[in-house]
């Protein structure tokens, strides 16, 4: 076996070299100092699997981190998820956030953006704002990131079906302003493959939705190297009612597929791969979610690197943003929320997390006011700065549940990963409607668990209140339609409408043709087309999805 | 009780978190009712044309994405204006508490929120139903 000294004069030196450990005191309240690592060597114990199972922290095949040092040189991104009313509104809602400590942005939409129309679109009416920003148009963006630096500040922008007109916008923004692209740090959600299992924010059918995705894949490498153009999701899965096991499964079996896809289209896996980042959800079994970021870097690493040939240690890594669990909160005693947020958030932390948003305690009655979301993000500084659990590198590694944990859910993922490629994939189990019914299964399972009492959650079913416990929650100002039709009107008034019509037909003609998008995307946007106009032209090509309705 | 409880499960708007109208769906149909369930995206329209064709006592709308005022005026005017305003209607989803008393105001029978265990909602349909029945001569 590799000796542990071994591991700290090569991975862990250089590490520091590039990243030192941060300048606190890593020691216990009585003064012990930890190790930045312990193994089976520090307790006189043999464990024949180490290195194929476990392995070194920034080593394949990851199973106790990505990074070298981990959390004694850097601490996760504390990046809050938000966003709600007018670009100015949320502008504002991050400039607080960044004063109060935040380390990255982290953009909500509203359900028209998602959905690919405007603010004054009639099937927005009543959604404007609601449950996220409203952006129409590079004007809404640019009102969006006023005074803030993009070279300095990492943004997250959970945007999908409409992902590539979004991207385009932000990177008009940039470049209007004078900004680097090679420097731009951020990520896109960009996976459109759990919509059509999940969260249902699809507008057009898989396949040329895929393809709009390995657009990014082709592009981004060579003109934003730094951007993560995808964040393959299990969160919006986990939320939609599966178990972790299948949250687990079906989020790598989608990284997988569109692996294959970049694959397919010619790409070298080592130029994309290494831009591939994840995001998991965190619910309240404890164990349970530290030994699924375990599993899913372990499996990760090993398929990347054997079953599809990549060469690169950075396409072996699995880079993850890891969320609260929005659904198990409650709106019956919502103060309650603040312990299973430490809960959930602790156990990200303990499970190796890149990035870290922590749900308010409101978030089951309304979008967070900013008292709430403060509190979310201080919990993730206690855990950062006073708990020290940042003092050694996967302290939880050795113990005999959590490996055997880990071991159970790689081997339960795996066995629904090889289903679905005998099924011919992700998008054939779609089509055949495998993952609407497995997720109706396992939801109501859960449900009637809670009725029976078999499961128990505080103040919802054991424990409850006469009396409702009242707290004040964030309103959402109607005027903000009015607002967002004002200023589309004047982008349509002021805009040169000859440079909109060139550059819509630019990106038609590239839809059309089985070309990238994504350069006409960008003209598009700089040229203040609308997102409604760009994902019209885009209808009109590869036609829109509706999904069985399927109880 | 002879007649089944018909019962359409509805989400409208463009909103696509769907577990809470499945989940109640299922449960009511596995406490004997019919239950149709519409599928996502559904405009008013559509949804009052499905009950009143589908002819259902009840209609359930799901709604998370804060638009629950919109949406159930709209139903409401439109079940009136349909001459179906006899239709129960109820929901339930993330609803303020504030909003609820202005639901009940616009006619909507029920509000349930998070954590409601699906047996209530099949208490509510089972008490409110048949009543309807009674007040109409039907039963």
């Amino acid at each position: 076996m590799r000796k542990k000294h071994d591991w700290l004069r090569e991975t862990y030196q250089k590490s520091l070299e590039k990243m030192p450990e941060r300048p606190i005191a890593h020691r216990t309240l009585s003064d012990i100092a930890p190790e930045p690592l312990y193994t089976p060597e520090d307790i006189g114990v043999l464990d024949p699997e180490y290195e194929e199972k476990r392995g070194y922290p920034g080593e394949y095949p990851y199973t106790r981190g990505v990074y070298g040092s981990m959390y004694r040189s850097k601490l996760w991104t504390m990046r809050m998820f938000a966003g709600f009313g007018t670009a100015e509104q949320t502008n504002e809602r991050f400039k607080k956030l960044l004063k109060a400590g935040q380390t990255g942005l982290s953009v909500a939409f509203d359900l028209p953006t998602l959905m690919g129309y405007d603010s004054d679109h009639p099937l927005s009416k009543g959604e404007v704002g609601k449950c996220g920003v409203a952006v129409s148009s590079l004007a809404d963006m640019e009102v969006l990131f006023e005074g803030i630096n993009l070279e300095e500040v990492t943004t997250s922008m959970t945007i999908n079906s409409p992902a590539n007109a979004i991207w385009a916008m932000y990177l008009a923004v940039a470049k209007k302003k004078g900004y680097d692209w090679k420097k731009l740090g951020g990520t896109i959600q960009n996976d459109i493959l759990k919509e059509f299992i999940a969260q249902k924010e699809f507008i057009f059918p898989p396949e040329p939705s895929v393809k709009l995705v390995i657009d990014t894949f082709e592009w981004g490498p060579k003109n934003v190297p730094k951007w993560n153009f995808i964040s393959v999701s299990g969160y919006h899965i986990r939320e939609a009612g599966s178990t972790a096991v299948q949250e687990l499964a079906w989020t790598l079996a989608d990284g997988f597929e569109y692996v294959e896809a970049a694959l397919k289209r010619g790409l070298d896996i080592d130029e994309f791969a290494p831009r591939i980042s994840f995001f998991f959800d965190v619910h309240n079994d404890f164990f349970e979610e530290i030994a699924k970021f375990r599993a899913a870097r372990r499996i990760w690493a090993k398929e990347m690197r054997h079953r599809y040939g990549a060469k690169n240690p950075q396409s072996w890594m699995l880079r993850t943003h890891a969320q609260t669990a929005g659904v198990s909160l409650t709106a019956q005693q919502p103060l309650n929320n603040i312990a299973r947020v430490a809960i959930q958030a602790l156990a990200a932390v303990l499970g190796g997390t890149n990035s870290l948003h922590t749900d308010a305690y409101d978030e089951a009655l309304a979008l967070p006011t900013e008292e709430s979301a403060t509190i979310a993000l201080r919990t993730q500084q206690i855990i950062a700065y006073e708990s020290g659990v940042t003092h050694t590198i996967d302290p939880l590694a050795g113990s005999y549940y959590v490996e055997w944990l880990t071991d159970e859910m790689e081997r339960q993922a795996m066995a629904i990963i090889e289903e679905i490629r005998r099924m011919g994939g992700v998008v054939r189990a779609i089509e055949e409607g495998y993952f609407l019914r497995e997720l109706a299964e396992a939801s109501y399972r859960y449900q009637q668990e809670v009725e029976r009492k078999e499961r128990i959650i505080v103040g919802v079913n054991a424990f409850t209140d006469e009396i409702p416990l009242k707290v004040p929650i964030q309103l959402v100002d109607p005027e903000v339609e009015r607002v967002q039709a004002e200023r589309l009107a004047r982008v349509r008034r002021e805009r040169d409408p000859k440079r909109v019509e060139e550059a819509l037909a630019g990106l038609r003609r590239a839809a059309v043709e089985g070309q990238n998008t994504m350069p006409h995307f960008v003209e598009c946007a700089l040229a203040y087309c609308t997102l409604g106009e760009m994902m019209d032209v885009l209808r009109e090509v590869y036609g829109t999805y509706q999904e069985p309705a399927y109880v | 009780m002879d007649r089944r409880i018909r019962v359409l499960i509805a989400k409208p708007g463009l909103d696509g978190h769907d577990r809470g109208a499945k989940v109640v769906a299922r449960a009511l149909r596995d406490a004997g009712m019919e239950v149709i369930y519409t599928g996502l995206r559904q405009t008013p329209e559509m949804i009052v044309s499905a009950a009143i064709q589908e002819d259902v006592d009840a209609i359930g709308l799901s709604i998370l994405s804060g638009a629950h005022m919109h949406y159930f005026r709209e139903v409401k005017r439109l079940l009136e204006e349909q001459g179906a305003s006899d239709i129960l209607l109820f929901g339930g989803g993330i609803i303020p508490d504030e909003d609820v008393p202005k639901l009940k105001e616009l006619g909507v029978a029920a509000v349930f929120g998070p954590g409601t265990s699906t047996q209530e909602i099949v208490d509510f349909l089972r008490r409110a139903v048949p009543e309807r029945w009674q007040a109409q001569g039907l039963a």
